[in-house]
């Protein structure tokens, strides 16, 4: 970490690719993996006389995003060609939004290590993917199946005051575009990834630093290392005399260090301007309060309710919203119940059990949110004790069969009638007469005795407590 | 021509198979360089499927049959489609350009592809990597350009009509030395998807035929929405021959004053004149009209094509297909040595320049201003178009000139697009006819531009004065 007069100063560039099922201007797959060069068309090899059709999909995922993200959706933005030679561009140019992003403004709310805060976003544009190159020995070799992958830019204001803080407003960001189904929120697979600016600046100044942009960030572990690295590198710089350069750094998690990959004087002039093949995107303002009217309640905002509405401790709202499809069934179940505590009790204890066993998702689930309010109403029918209630639930986790049929079938049912619980009462105390008499000279902890061996002649299927209830009626004389 | 000769074929007084061959036996002569590439085999068997469905009774139109030609950079799937450049030399397309497809749904016989200046950067086809096209009317001169080698194919009767490109005159120019009938239409009418791009904000393609008639039956062809190109209009498609018939009783055609410019041909002018007075005697009024930004018009275009063409080529790297340099050890390497190998210096020109105006620092000096005055001049034209309906001047100031003058004069040549520019920058129509011969023989071409999307009064005034002056010209 830098030395303690000094602090850190971060914004981030956040790629987002958008789950679109084809590309940004073609009908090609974006599906991960696949042999190389599989998910392409002629527009994504740039071949002579091709040109771009925007998918519409993706606008409608740049405008749910830019929503949630709380920012302007622009009703009028453009593209714009960004140039640069390299094999893994085709065109010999990138489609992207220059001077007219889709969306400007907004912020991302996270908890902090001092609580709550919000970081605001500068802009949010839409571009397409390059390909990429595979090095082997001597030569290289291009597969362009990423090429012209829709991407979402999210840029945020030098905001951040942390590596820490960094990688929450990332988790954040990442949580909500998963929420929206605007991203898979993969890092490893390059769907979400983050270049980070970094520049440090003494306490109570307030003139930022020169900045380095991190490159080759690709887990949330790294992010933190690299911009505690580079923090400390700039620090010790200035302490020492010296200036930062302006530049773009690699991290290198092996080494754990950051080093030069080019100087703003090697930047590349990406001669930009309007392409000339796209006209500007027009979104109306129908359109966009469609989407609006559409957005879903964000997981921080869920989560708040559930603590402050429903009563849930906040550990619980933090599993139950950890993922919208749990989120959406707990809510499905919460609606056939009605007793949030009950709900969460049984998601966080027995759901979560046979879903960890199982390795398998809630989306996976056999049952419905109707049976599951079938087992809890059964519960407190008395009609299966509290042990048959988790064997009925786990029978059902697995088979998704009706309760009604499993607690016929494994004979879960209790027995609530006093007649067969008198019988085997009276049954009981004629075979230890001792007992009772220990009962009746005072020692009425005794009725636990009986009260198993009541179960035990009645199959395990009495209602303890009525059993109970009659014993002390029974013993009492 | 397309209608006499669908007459004919209708009439059975011939086959598609029998006037394809006789196409293909003049384009194999081809003496005028006219064609690049013949596809002798696509167009036998395209021609004996129309024969064979004019049997079944189930023809497809009017140009079912008919032999035409396309400018060498609309792409035609399995042929080879060069832009007249050495870079793409072995280029082989995998698909149709979109007029391609319309063309060959329509039942037009593709003869082969056409000689044109470099990815369309000329006025002469001087500048085609592979040979200069001659005019059919006197091969010592050019036939114009860039789509040259179309006018020369129509010019010489090989064909009955091609299709061309115009970025800044380059259907209506080569029309214009050829004596031929050349229609730019409303930028967004044609799908540009398929035709290599030059300067895609300017880009059109049309057709290039020997009657004004022949020229709406094409675009009747070709034109209309297109899913694949983004800036094609859903504009209504027309019955084009319907609107020939309507004359031109009480339109108002105006004569820009900037457009009869210094240095002029004074035989064309007078040409051009007594086209607008035989307009007048039909009933048409002229006005006298001024369009005050046309002085800019030259300079807006050289930033605007230059930038975009810098952007459209930079796919060209040798990387995928196209020319490639051999032995190449680096990839920076490979760029620059592909690309020099494979482009011409009129490209390498304007590459040079676009990139220089798009570069930081002289963004907003260059392609800003440019699209602004860009502006200036469509409203120009807003504001003519309000008291005229059409607006009538000379195609070209010049005759075709000789095959060996202006080749080391770049700045000389770009000013001979004075008059056909402004149109692209406008994206308006713009029509090409002759309007007369000069005392040497040469043909001379008047300019009709209209307001966008009202290619129905321009195909109308031209028939109408192709009818009254009923010029019979023939290659000699």
């Amino acid at each position: 970490m830098p030395r303690s007069d000094f602090q850190v100063v971060i914004g981030l560039e956040v790629h987002a690719q958008l789950l679109t099922t084809s590309k940004l201007f073609s009908g090609a797959s974006t599906s991960f993996g696949g042999a190389p060069n599989a998910h392409t068309s002629i527009v994504c090899l740039g071949l002579p006389g091709v040109l771009p059709v925007l998918n519409q999909q993706a606008v409608e995922l740049a405008i749910r995003a830019g929503l949630a993200l709380e920012c302007t959706v622009a009703e009028r933005s453009e593209w714009s060609r960004k140039h640069y030679f390299y094999p893994d561009l085709p065109k010999g140019y990138q489609i992207t939004q220059y001077e007219f992003p889709v969306c400007l403004g907004g912020r991302v709310t996270f908890d902090g290590a001092d609580g709550e805060k919000s970081v605001r976003l500068t802009r949010i544009h839409m571009e397409e993917d390059a390909g990429k190159l595979v090095h082997e020995g001597s030569v290289s070799l291009v597969d362009l199946n990423r090429a012209g992958t829709p991407l979402l830019e999210i840029v945020s204001e030098p905001d951040l005051r942390s590596a820490d803080d960094a990688v929450e407003y990332l988790k954040s960001l990442r949580d909500i575009l998963v929420w929206i189904g605007v991203n898979d929120g993969n890092l490893e697979e390059g769907s979400f990834r983050c270049d980070a600016n970094v520049s440090v600046m003494r306490h109570g100044s307030n003139t930022f630093g020169t900045r380095c942009e991190l490159k080759n960030l690709n887990s949330f572990r790294f992010i933190k290392q690299a911009i505690e690295i580079e923090a400390t590198r700039q620090v010790e710089i200035i302490e020492s005399g010296g200036k930062v350069d302006q530049e773009t750094r690699l991290f290198d998690p092996q080494r754990a260090e950051t080093r030069s990959m080019r100087s703003k004087e090697d930047a590349h002039d990406y001669r930009y301007f309007p392409d000339p093949d796209l006209p500007p995107l027009l979104l109306s303002k129908d359109r966009i309060e469609g989407e609006r009217a559409k957005q879903p309640e964000l997981p921080r905002a869920r989560r708040r309710r559930y603590v402050e509405a429903l009563g849930l401790p906040a550990y619980d709202a933090g599993v139950l919203t950890a993922d919208r499809a749990m989120s959406e069934f707990f809510e499905r179940c919460l609606a056939e119940v009605g007793d949030a505590k009950q709900v969460s009790n049984w998601f966080m204890g027995e759901l979560s059990r046979l879903l960890n066993e199982s390795k398998s998702t809630i989306s996976q689930v056999k049952f419905t949110p109707a049976q599951f309010g079938a087992v809890l109403k059964a519960v407190k029918d008395s009609v299966v004790s509290g042990p048959g209630a988790k064997e009925l639930f786990a029978d059902l986790f697995a088979t998704g069969k009706e309760p009604s049929v499993i607690i016929q079938e494994k004979g879960l049912a209790q027995v609530n009638d006093d007649g067969p619980l008198l019988e085997a009462i009276a049954a009981a105390m004629a075979e230890s007469p001792k007992n009772v008499e220990s009962y009746r000279g005072g020692n009425t902890k005794i009725v636990g005795y009986f009260v198993g061996q009541v179960m035990k002649k009645v199959g395990g299927k009495g209602n303890p407590k009525r059993i109970n209830e009659l014993l002390v009626e029974k013993l009492k004389g | 021509m397309i209608a006499a000769l669908g007459k004919a074929l209708a009439e059975k007084s011939t086959t598609s198979l029998e006037t394809t061959t006789t196409a293909l036996t003049a384009a194999k002569r081809d003496t005028f360089n006219a064609f690049l590439a013949i596809d002798e085999a696509g167009a036998l068997a395209a021609a004996k499927a129309s024969d064979e469905r004019r049997a079944r009774g189930a023809t497809l139109g009017p140009l079912d049959g008919v032999p035409v030609a396309l400018k060498d950079n609309i792409l035609t799937e399995g042929v080879v489609t060069t832009a007249g450049s050495k870079m793409l030399a072995n280029f082989t397309p995998p698909y149709d350009a979109t007029v391609t497809a319309r063309l060959k749904a329509a039942g037009a016989v593709i003869l082969g592809k056409t000689n044109l200046d470099e990815f369309g950067m000329g006025s002469s086809t001087v500048n085609s990597a592979f040979k200069p096209t001659k005019n059919p009317f006197d091969a010592t001169r050019t036939p114009g350009g860039s789509s040259g080698g179309s006018a020369a194919a129509v010019a010489a009767g090989i064909v009955a009509g091609a299709l061309g490109t115009d970025t800044g005159g380059s259907i209506r120019q080569p029309a214009a030395f050829t004596g031929l009938v050349g229609l730019k239409p409303t930028y967004g009418r044609v799908s540009r998807a398929g035709v290599i791009a030059y300067a895609s904000s300017l880009d059109q393609v049309g057709p290039m035929t020997r009657t004004v008639e022949d020229a709406a039956l094409m675009l009747e062809a070709i034109e209309g929405f297109d899913a694949a190109d983004s800036t094609s209009s859903d504009a209504k498609k027309t019955s084009w021959r319907e609107s020939l018939r309507s004359g031109v009783k009480d339109l108002r055609i105006g004569l820009p004053r900037e457009y009869f410019v210094d240095g002029m041909d004074p035989e064309i002018e007078r040409s051009v004149r007594a086209a607008a007075k035989q307009l007048e005697s039909l009933g048409a009024s002229i006005v006298d009209l001024s369009l005050p930004h046309t002085k800019f018009a030259l300079a807006t275009y050289y930033v605007i094509a230059p930038c975009e063409a810098s952007s459209n080529l930079g796919r060209y790297d040798g990387v995928r297909y196209g020319h490639r340099a051999a032995d190449v050890k680096q990839l920076k390497e490979l760029y620059e040595r592909s690309r020099s190998e494979g482009f011409g210096s009129e490209v390498k020109r304007r590459i040079m320049l676009g990139t220089f105006a798009l570069s930081s620092g002289y963004y907003d000096a260059y392609y800003r201003k440019a699209q602004q005055v860009r502006t200036l001049i469509t409203r120009d034209f807003e504001q003519a178009f309000q008291n005229v309906d059409v607006v009538l001047s000379a195609t070209s100031p010049v005759l075709p000139w000789k095959l060996d003058e202006k080749l080391d004069d770049p700045l000389a040549m770009y000013l001979m697009d004075v008059l056909t520019l402004p149109c692209n920058l406008a994206g308006l129509p713009g029509l090409s006819m002759p309007c007369g011969v000069s005392s040497s023989g040469l043909p001379i071409g008047v300019q009709l531009l209209g307001k966008r999307f009202d290619e129905a009064t321009l195909l109308c005034t031209a028939q109408s004065l192709e009818s009254a002056l009923n010029l019979k010209q023939e290659v000699r």
